[in-house]
């Protein structure tokens, strides 16, 4: 057994595109043997991948998921930002360059829409919980622009860290909603073109929650939703602890 | 061979990051600033150009499709790597903070799909 483990630790990365393979397979066949084909196989494997990463969140109590648990190790790096961000490059060379163009002021519009609204909704649920602070509201509302966005903008205006983890909190929870959520809404939302893909990703933002929830719905879109998602980290980080805490502190005085 | 497209796949997103950090610290901000889309744009824009055809057709193009189909079996991984009992430690705020912007930003899209669609944008010439 030991040494089994032993092979298994010394070959994470190897270790961790089997583990996915059987994923993959195993959300494949439940979908054609229990819904017939009707929720997209990835959805599923998805939705797998969240439930092992609870499973691992709750049994090793690290924040990696289940790559905190040592022989899944690799799925921590098959699953990081340097395989994702390569592989989503790689989605580009289906793209076809006129639908980018043509859906480009839109995209680019959306990804400022994005970063407002969210912020906007999520300072709301801070006031509605009985925040007053500025910086707390700020930060809070920060972190449902993304995960990311919570904790710059919470360091950069002095938040505390019950604060700043309330901000982490609030972009996990909408990048895992936004992971699970978007092949079910699809349809209602006319998320089926490469125009509305960039919106999608420029309104959602969430890296890891668009290219997930696009993947699930038709990777066909993947490439437009993410080209979007990757500005609006960035403009997140721009707006909100500048702009939009001014306008937050100066609502309150 | 298919290591040139490999190649050119991990050079467009090396640059990207690269221009995104620069473009990050230009203005003012701790986050890496489109970093990944400037590097899908290198990508389609050297697929387009004739004197990077053997880059990315032939044997090379399967070093860029492999990653490509790899997409989804490396987007399962990083659902499996979610720090998914963090959001849920966060309780009723962070949840009804993240649920809340993400009803709102859904219920945005049939809206602002519509942006510039009026006039039949589809008269440019073919640049290749």
């Amino acid at each position: 057994m030991t040494e089994l483990v032993d092979v298994i630790t010394a070959n994470q990365l190897i270790v961790a595109f089997a583990v996915v393979g059987i994923i993959m397979w195993f959300s494949y066949w439940l979908t054609d043997t229990l819904t017939g084909g009707r929720i997209h196989g990835s959805a599923i494997a998805i939705v797998i991948g969240l439930v092992l990463a609870w499973v691992g969140g709750t049994r090793a109590g690290g924040s990696r998921g289940i790559a905190d648990i040592e022989i899944f190790a690799g799925i921590g790096l098959m699953g990081g930002a340097m395989f994702r961000d390569f592989a989503i490059v790689a989605t580009a060379f289906g793209v076809d360059w006129h639908e980018l163009k043509r859906a480009g002021i839109a995209g680019t519009v959306s990804i400022f829409a994005g970063v407002v609204v969210s912020f906007v909704v999520g300072a709301l649920v801070a006031v509605g919980f009985g925040y007053s602070d500025p910086v707390a509201i700020t930060t809070i509302g920060a972190g449902a622009v993304t995960y990311i966005v919570g904790p710059v903008t919470g360091a950069a205006i002095g938040a505390g860290s019950e604060v700043i983890a309330l901000s982490v909190a609030a972009g996990l929870a909408k990048s895992i909603l936004v992971m699970t959520s978007t092949p079910a809404v699809a349809k209602l939302i006319g998320l089926d073109n490469p125009q509305a893909a960039m919106v999608f990703g420029g309104l959602m933002g969430t890296t890891s929650g668009v290219t997930a929830g696009l993947a699930a719905t038709d990777p066909k879109l993947v490439p437009y939703g993410a080209m979007t998602a990757t500005f609006y980290t960035g403009v997140g980080c721009l707006l909100v602890p500048s702009v939009l805490f001014l306008v937050v502190r100066g609502m309150l005085a | 061979m298919i290591i040139y497209g490999v190649a050119l796949l991990s050079a467009c997103l090396v640059a990207g990051l690269y221009l995104g950090e620069l473009l990050g610290s230009l203005i003012g901000v701790q986050a890496n600033v489109g970093g990944v889309g400037i590097a899908m744009l290198l990508l389609i824009v050297i697929h387009n150009l004739p004197r990077f055809r053997h880059l990315t057709t032939g044997p090379s193009a399967g070093g860029i499709t492999f990653w490509s189909a790899m997409y989804i079996p490396i987007v399962v991984a990083m659902a499996a790597r979610q720090n998914v009992v963090g959001a849920l430690d966060g309780g009723l705020l962070a949840i009804a903070a993240g649920v809340g912007a993400v009803v709102v930003s859904f219920a945005l899209i049939p809206l602002m799909s519509r942006i510039g669609t009026a006039p039949a944008g589809n008269a440019e010439p073919d640049d290749d």
